[in-house]
């Protein structure tokens, strides 16, 4: 093994890679929470009557689960060129995640309703609510209960999926400011070790203080 | 009838990226559920210091980006200077990758074995290899297997992840084409095509599973 390594360097660059981190997390909390309010309507339009409502909402679940997340940010990235509609590469990341996030959570939102009784509904309706105000007030902060576990470890996923961002060439997020820094300095190995680093650190953060909030919220 | 450079050894060249997709999910798979096993039922039934190491460790690779733990290899097989192809480096990570969230699942399958049950056993007179052999083994597979498919499912998606270290598989097929025909859309459904064919299979023998074995509880 004749390979010094070059750590100084490394840390010198530390400052640029911790704005890059904020980037990172700037993407996966504004995907989560259009992935968040996109997988609500899908998971009422999978349960809809409408047929063009259930059909539109199976393929957005279907591809969004059965394809690779970095195959959906090309599709917005390359493909949707072909119809004249030329995307930069940083909204490509974040709609391409915030699909994928959609795609996952209606999914976990629909199993989430189905535990709630129908009966709540009907009672809430007869004590004089509307629907809207029953579906609010009722139903969502009982299916917040179920589902907060699942959009944890979804979110962890948004922060590991933004690093996909630098196959179409983001340069601003973590992994995209490391790879710039490596292709000045061809350190590979010590830059990424120090993003690696970051990135647990961050989903680390995001678990344990997901952990707390939840021992605060449902304490009942 | 709409023109297209799409010609047949395009779909050729993107058909052969798939079967290396395949290639790669299948020795990741392979190796990933191995290890997975053992390190599941290590974390399942060892003392408590090296379950929380072990469990310390596997954590690692489920809170790094894939895309960085293959540059990490990548580099890492430059500077010892061991010999080995991109595509066995891609095998060794996703394998690592795969084993992480696999001995999850089996550590999940063996606790979801009620002790009471692991006590009757014992009782009866089995001994501690019959009773996972015969008693664990059988109820924590069908706690399993649901589970197991979906990450065989997501492995086959994460191996697209591999055109960053130079190997030409299903995604970074598609590139190419696209690059050479410039007609994106197409090309790029085509290969959305291909990967639903390969993972819907999968994935509704997964849900085939779960519902057939909570009916037959």
């Amino acid at each position: 093994m004749n390979y010094t390594f070059h750590w100084h360097q490394a840390f010198q660059a530390l400052p640029a890679m911790l704005d890059g981190a904020l980037v990172t997390v700037e993407i996966a909390v504004l995907s989560m929470v259009i992935g968040t309010v996109c997988a609500i309507a899908l998971a009422l339009a999978r349960n809809s009557r409408s047929r063009a409502a259930r059909a539109f909402a199976s393929v957005w679940i279907e591809t969004a689960r059965n394809t690779p997340a970095l195959f959906q940010i090309y599709m917005i990235y390359f493909g949707l060129g072909s119809l004249g509609i030329f995307v930069d590469s940083f909204p490509a990341l974040l709609i391409g995640i915030a699909f994928n996030n959609a795609g996952y959570l209606a999914e976990t939102f629909r199993g989430g309703l189905r535990a709630i009784p129908p009966t709540q509904m009907r009672a809430a309706r007869s004590l004089g609510m509307s629907a809207p105000q029953a579906f609010r007030l009722i139903v969502l902060p009982q299916l917040f209960r179920t589902v907060f576990h699942p959009m944890t470890n979804q979110m962890v996923w948004a922060i590991l999926m933004t690093s996909l961002g630098v196959v179409v060439g983001l340069n601003t997020d973590l992994t995209g400011v490391t790879q710039q820094l490596n292709v000045l300095t061809f350190r590979t190995f010590e830059f990424f070790v120090m993003a690696a680093a970051i990135y647990y650190l961050i989903t680390k953060l995001v678990t344990l203080s997901a952990r707390l909030l939840a021992s605060r919220l449902f304490r009942y | 009838m709409i023109e297209t450079d799409f010609a047949r050894t395009d779909l050729w060249f993107m058909l052969r990226g798939a079967s290396m997709t395949l290639a790669l999910t299948f020795w990741a798979v392979l190796g990933g559920t191995l290890m997975g096993f053992v390190f599941g039922v290590l974390r399942a039934v060892a003392p408590a210091w090296i379950n929380v190491a072990l469990g310390g460790v596997l954590d690692v690779f489920r809170s790094i980006p894939l895309l960085i733990q293959f540059i990490l290899a990548n580099s890492f097989k430059s500077i010892v200077g061991i010999d080995l192809s991109a595509f066995t480096v891609a095998c060794v990570v996703l394998a690592l990758y795969t084993s992480a969230y696999c001995a999850e699942i089996v550590r999940a399958g063996v606790l979801a074995v009620p002790a009471t049950t692991r006590r009757a056993a014992r009782s009866l007179g089995l001994t501690w290899w019959q009773d996972m052999r015969l008693i664990v083994y059988p109820i924590a597979l069908r706690v399993s297997l649901p589970s197991w498919v979906g990450l065989t499912l997501g492995v086959m998606k994460d191996t697209s992840l591999v055109l960053w270290i130079g190997i030409v598989e299903l995604l970074r097929a598609s590139q190419v084409v696209v690059t050479r025909i410039q007609e994106p859309l197409l090309v790029l459904v085509l290969c959305g095509l291909i990967y639903f064919l390969m993972s819907y299979p999968i994935s509704r023998f997964g849900a085939y599973l779960e519902t057939r074995w909570r009916d037959h509880d």
